[in-house]
């Protein structure tokens, strides 16, 4: 919302400056985006008179001027073509700056002629893009004077944010009606005499709406203007509205804008020529089409709202006027619109239609249904005014709606909700200029809110909105700030366990030396599909491209390719991880959280002292197994499985940490090549997955552990080589060593495997470190031989492979 | 016994002069093996008279021991000489680098919940959480945002094709759904924040689709507007690390506070330099106000025995502030020199009495 501080103060009597304005206008809630100040870098250009103008004794297209600034003259060569002896013309000498041109006005020699100062366009000034011809400005400009004070620009911009409950602040009036409840001036009256009326109108309105519908348009004020000549606007009104960013168009269109601007009142005028009888205004048919003012044609339904003659639409109501009924310059007589429409209603229509127009954004906020009559007449005065015109009787239809809203502010309310103290005569005061009606009931207020706030409601949140009208215009510096003391003397724990969970994962992580990303949580399609997703439910109706279609079913794909992209720039070997949701449904319940991670390429850098190899499934297994323990998960009891392992993983690289069969903490292993050729990544990658929330949840909180038990005796040590199946695991051969002795058997190591032509096709050798611990006394020899032996026959049992020899 | 003194000198000056430890061991033995001199001059002992024997064998037992000691003190220069020049020898070059070790890095946006979690815990506040795909009532409906109001438009809501008893699902566009989901579930009085992912379709230099926010929520029977300046104030001096940061408090609008209250902390722009603290200038960081009564009622909680303030604000927009990151979009881009650049470090965990960073 734009205004010029002397348009304001047409509505408001102040002796505010420009800083006290925008200062306060923020402090009450207008947020000042910007103040432009038309006038800077024009201060030195004065009023010239043009003395003579004799053509170029060398160039058709240049003029040789006399022009006296009041106290000199000066010889000044010109090629606009309406430079001509008497006119006015904006002057600047030289050594001044032209922001238009972006030079210093030096002495010049033009085809021969010295040439002294310059005449200005608009361009030049920086002011528009008008360059057909220098500033023509009005025959009785007093020649020396400052050239902005004459052409009226020495009236800074201010622009201001609305929210969206001001619909009262859209217009000019309404703005000054708030900064006079802030205390920095008094709201000026407002003419809205009755334009009396010499005919009856032969344009009758019908409001023809069901039961069910009249909220559409209860109210239309209209009226009829004949003998009317259209031309173009006085430049008081051009220069408003240029002000504020507006194209003038002819002073029947203008003054709607103007209307719209100052007061907050969309307003539309037809030309009487160009309707077929009575005005209808109705619900639209569906299919019914409309070509609207901005060149478009528009397919309507039965849900909105349009002014209609006998024949057809004319106007989408509170949207847009129609193209055919418009005013023209040949325009005569007039029917001039003033009327109420339902928010809603126009707020669908606008939706539905993508028009955004000054009159829906102002209905759909709410415009003041009791001005609808004030707007018809104050319309009728500027067509009588501008354009001449005899009016008719004012043609009414309907009646204003009353949604003003009786309440009461409970004595005490304002100090409970904000903690300040308005005295009661202030909170009158402020109540009564922002346009209530108050009475004091005891130490209560009772409220008739204005018919131009719909933004205060009924009920208990109405009287929180008037609390926001006291404190807001009383001043937010006044609300004491208070420290929010804690309900218990020292902190409670911020995070639940899962909440800690993630947090401790992601700096495990980040200290096992990945890098933490943070992606985004949709992907193009055919990756959500690549990663078993992709279902509708969960596909955005409205992605911002199609690479950002579907909500991803794993972290993967987005870490995968970012490391082709790092590679691509020359950072290959990243490493990366993202704790965060991944989504199999739109319920609550289908988000899960998950720290997933890829490292790829190689381990690092070469490197004197070790060489860099591929990176493989342990690496992902041991960063799973790092977090998992770092979290506290039983990782003593966890067994890898290798079935059903997802299609992005190499089948045969990669498995599960489950605790039991069914519950999966996390996968592990090389992603698929087949995967990184599809998404254009380099191998090897490889990653892990790890469902946090399929933790079991930790036990009441208990801090003991369990008491700690020094052996006093020495460990033994016993190797043992098997050749088993290839397809039996290490774990298997593991677990099977390990249930030899579950007391004196405190650790099983894996330290070699081999597999070769030597050993058969599908054998291998592996062999295992076993770690006796004895507790009670030392143990015998023949009772060490009698364990090796169960070992032995416990991972012979279990595998089906032998002791090697 | 005249010969003593001139074996003894003669020995330690063998032991002396010996330049390694095997002639060193051959002098041993032969001296002091069994066939060696000394030993062959105790044998001689037996013949003696008593006395005589008395005092050559005190003689030779001194001379033994010196001797004896003579030979260890040579052997332990000895070694200590050999292991020097073995050191010696054994010389690296300790200027080449260590075998690499990756850096991890912990993203901005988590370091910065981490703080935001930080500062508020340390209020009293707990963390709560809601999940990314809403229904559109308690995205916009139960916080008092009814269909075709014009806040609903502004906030260029991504949707999905489901509806779940008519309402339509969406991502949600704020964390403020979560106050309606805590406050469903858990009777006042209630202290949260909602750090999480909020999604707008939106995407320019200042706009991205994705993006975090945190919400906080207070409900009790005495919070009034003072406590959320307060609360907010302690925090924005805490996260800037500025004991007399300039804060504002302006009227603004959400149709689920009332009043509502924009929050703008001082900085200046002098020379080109954007600096937060005290200037002529002013810098919105978050939105907050009084929980609009129609809100309780919409989660069953008495209005009229209830009250208390909710504020939100941009996770990327304050870490942007504070560690003067350019711009939005470079957070969601994974690439590695940025993230080395602007993480940190694994260890580096924010709490108000280790110091937030």
């Amino acid at each position: 919302m734009k205004f010029t501080l002397n348009w304001l103060k047409d509505h408001l009597d102040t002796d505010a400056d420009l800083q006290k304005v925008v200062d306060t206008l923020t402090m009450i809630g207008l947020e000042v985006e910007g103040v432009e100040d038309r006038t800077k870098g024009l201060e030195s250009f004065v009023v010239a008179e043009v003395l003579e103008a004799d053509k170029h004794p060398d160039a058709d297209k240049l003029k040789v001027c006399t022009v006296s600034n009041g106290s000199e003259t000066f010889q000044v060569v010109c090629g606009a073509p309406n430079a001509r002896k008497g006119m006015k013309a904006v002057f600047a000498t030289e050594g001044t700056y032209i922001p238009g041109l972006d030079v210093t006005l030096k002495k010049a020699k033009i085809r021969g002629v010295e040439s002294s100062g310059m005449m200005l366009s608009e361009r030049e000034m920086n002011l528009s893009d008008e360059h057909d011809g220098i500033v023509d400005l009005p025959a009785d400009a007093e020649v020396g004077a400052q050239a902005i004070k004459v052409m009226g620009i020495d009236d800074p911009v201010i622009e201001i944010a609305i929210t969206p409950n001001r619909g009262d602040c859209l217009g000019v009036r309404g703005v000054a009606r708030d900064l006079a409840a802030a205390g920095i001036g008094t709201l000026r009256a407002l003419n809205s005499d009755k334009a009396g009326g010499s005919f009856e109108s032969p344009i009758k309105v019908h409001l023809d709406f069901d039961e069910a519908t009249k909220d559409a348009c209860p109210y239309f004020v209209g009226r009829y203007v004949r003998g009317v000549k259209n031309c173009e606007s006085p430049q008081w009104l051009k220069d408003r509205l240029l002000a504020i960013g507006l194209r003038p168009i002819s002073a029947l269109v203008d003054i709607t804008n103007l209307v719209t601007f100052d007061l907050g009142r969309p307003l539309h005028v037809f030309d009487v020529a160009r309707l077929t009888g009575d005005i209808h205004v109705r619900l639209a048919k569906d299919g019914e089409k409309i070509l609207a003012l901005d060149g478009k044609e528009y397919e309507l339904d039965s849900e909105m709202t349009v002014i209609a003659d006998e024949k057809e639409a004319e106007a989408i109501a509170g949207v847009m006027g129609g193209e055919i009924s418009g005013c023209t310059d040949d325009t005569t007589d007039v029917f001039i619109e003033s009327a109420y429409f339902d928010p809603i209603r126009t707020a669908i229509t606008g939706r539905k239609l993508n028009l955004q127009s000054d009159a829906r954004f102002r209905f759909e906020r709410g415009v003041d249904p009791v001005f609808t009559y004030d707007g018809a007449e104050i319309a009728t005065h500027l067509v009588m005014e501008l354009c001449g015109g005899e009016p008719s009787e004012i043609v009414v239809a309907g009646a204003a709606p009353d949604i003003r809203n009786k309440l009461t502010l409970r004595a005490g309310r304002v100090e409970q909700i904000t903690g300040v103290k308005v005295p009661a005569d202030e909170i009158v005061r402020i109540l009564e200029v922002v346009g209530c009606e108050v009475v004091r009931n005891g130490n209560d207020f009772d409220v008739l809110t204005p018919s131009w706030r719909p933004d205060i409601v009924a009920g208990l949140e109405g009287e929180a909105g008037l609390v926001e009208e006291v404190v807001r215009l009383y001043g937010y510096a006044h609300i004491p700030a208070t420290p929010l003391e804690r309900e218990t003397d020292l902190p409670v724990q911020a995070l639940t366990p899962i909440q800690k969970n993630r947090s401790t994962a992601r700096r495990m992580l980040a200290q096992r030396g990945l890098i933490e990303s943070v992606t985004y949580s949709f992907l193009p399609m055919e990756q959500a599909k690549m990663f078993g997703g992709g279902a509708d439910a969960v596909c955005l109706v409205n992605p911002i491209s199609t690479d950002l279609n579907v909500m991803r079913p794993s972290i993967l794909p987005n870490l995968i390719v970012a490391c082709g992209k790092n590679d691509d720039h020359d950072n290959p070997n990243a490493c990366l991880f993202e704790v965060g949701p991944e989504y199999h449904g739109d319920g609550p319940k289908d988000q899960r959280t998950v720290a997933t991670g890829v490292r790829s390429g190689k381990t690092g850098d070469r490197n004197w002292a070790q060489q860099p190899r591929n990176v493989d499934a342990f690496d992902a297994k041991a960063d799973a197994l790092a977090v998992l323990e770092s979290i506290g998960a039983p990782t003593g009891n966890l067994q890898v499985f290798t079935d059903d392992i997802p299609a992005w993983y190499h089948p045969g690289r990669a498995g599960s940490l489950r605790l039991g069969p069914k519950n999966i903490l996390a996968w592990f292993g090389e992603i698929h090549p087949g995967i990184l050729k599809q998404l254009g990544v380099k191998g090897p990658i490889v990653g892990f997955e790890i469902y946090l929330e399929n933790l079991p949840k930790a036990k009441p909180k208990k801090t003991t552990k369990p008491l700690l038990k020094i052996a006093q005796f020495h460990t033994v040590e016993r190797d043992f080589a098997f050749v088993i199946g290839k397809d039996v695991t290490a774990e298997q051969v593991v677990r099977a060593a390990k249930g030899a002795d579950k007391t004196l058997i405190t650790k099983v190591g894996v330290f070699d495997l081999f597999e070769g032509a030597s050993l058969g096709e599908d054998k291998k050798s592996i062999a295992i470190n076993v770690t006796l611990q004895p507790t009670e006394r030392t143990l015998k020899d023949d009772e060490i031989e009698a364990i090796a032996q169960k070992v032995i026959g416990k991972v012979v049992g279990a595998t089906g492979g032998e002791l090697r020899g | 016994m005249d010969n003593v003194e001139t074996l003894r000198s003669e020995i330690l000056d063998a032991v002396a002069g010996s330049s390694d430890l095997k002639a060193l061991e051959d002098i041993r033995i032969a001296e002091l093996g069994k066939k060696g001199r000394v030993s062959g001059l105790m044998k001689t002992l037996g013949k003696m008279e008593p006395e005589e024997r008395k005092a050559a064998g005190q003689a030779l037992n001194v001379l033994k021991s010196e001797i004896a000691s003579a030979i260890d003190g040579r052997k332990g220069a000895l070694e200590i000489e050999a292991l020097n020049a073995q050191l010696i020898n054994e010389r690296i070059d300790v200027s080449l680098p260590v075998r690499p070790e990756d850096q991890g890095r912990i993203h901005p946006i988590s370091q910065t919940i981490d703080e935001v979690v930080a500062i508020f815990g340390e209020m009293g506040f707990t963390v709560a959480e809601g999940p990314d795909i809403e229904e559109d009532w308690y995205n916009f409906s139960a916080l008092n945002i009814p269909p075709e109001h014009p806040a609903r438009q502004e906030h260029d809501t991504f949707y999905l094709p489901n509806e779940k008893e008519g309402h339509r699902m969406v991502l949600r566009t704020h964390t403020s759904p979560v106050q309606i989901r805590t406050m469903q579930n858990q009777k006042p009085p209630i202290r949260i924040i909602v750090p999480g992912r909020t999604y707008r379709c939106d995407y320019d230099a200042t706009h991205s689709p994705m993006f975090h926010q945190v919400e906080g929520l207070v409900i009790d029977k005495k919070t009034h507007m003072g406590h959320l300046k307060g609360c907010l104030i302690d925090f924005c001096r805490a996260f800037f690390d500025m004991d007399d940061l300039p804060v504002k408090f302006r009227p603004s609008y959400f149709p689920f506070t009332e009043p509502s209250a924009e929050v703008d902390i001082g900085c200046t722009r002098e020379g080109g330099e954007f600096k937060i603290g005290h200037g002529d200038d002013w810098l919105e960081i978050l939105g907050s106000g009084m929980v609009n009564p129609q809100v309780l009622v919409n989660c069953g909680i008495d209005p009229e025995e209830y009250q208390g303030f909710a504020f939100g604000m941009g996770i990327e927009r304050i870490a942007m502030l504070k560690y003067g990151i350019p711009d939005l979009r470079t957070f969601f881009e994974s690439d590695l020199r940025w993230l080395r650049h602007y993480g940190f470090q694994s260890l580096q965990t924010p709490s108000m009495v280790g110091g937030l960073d």
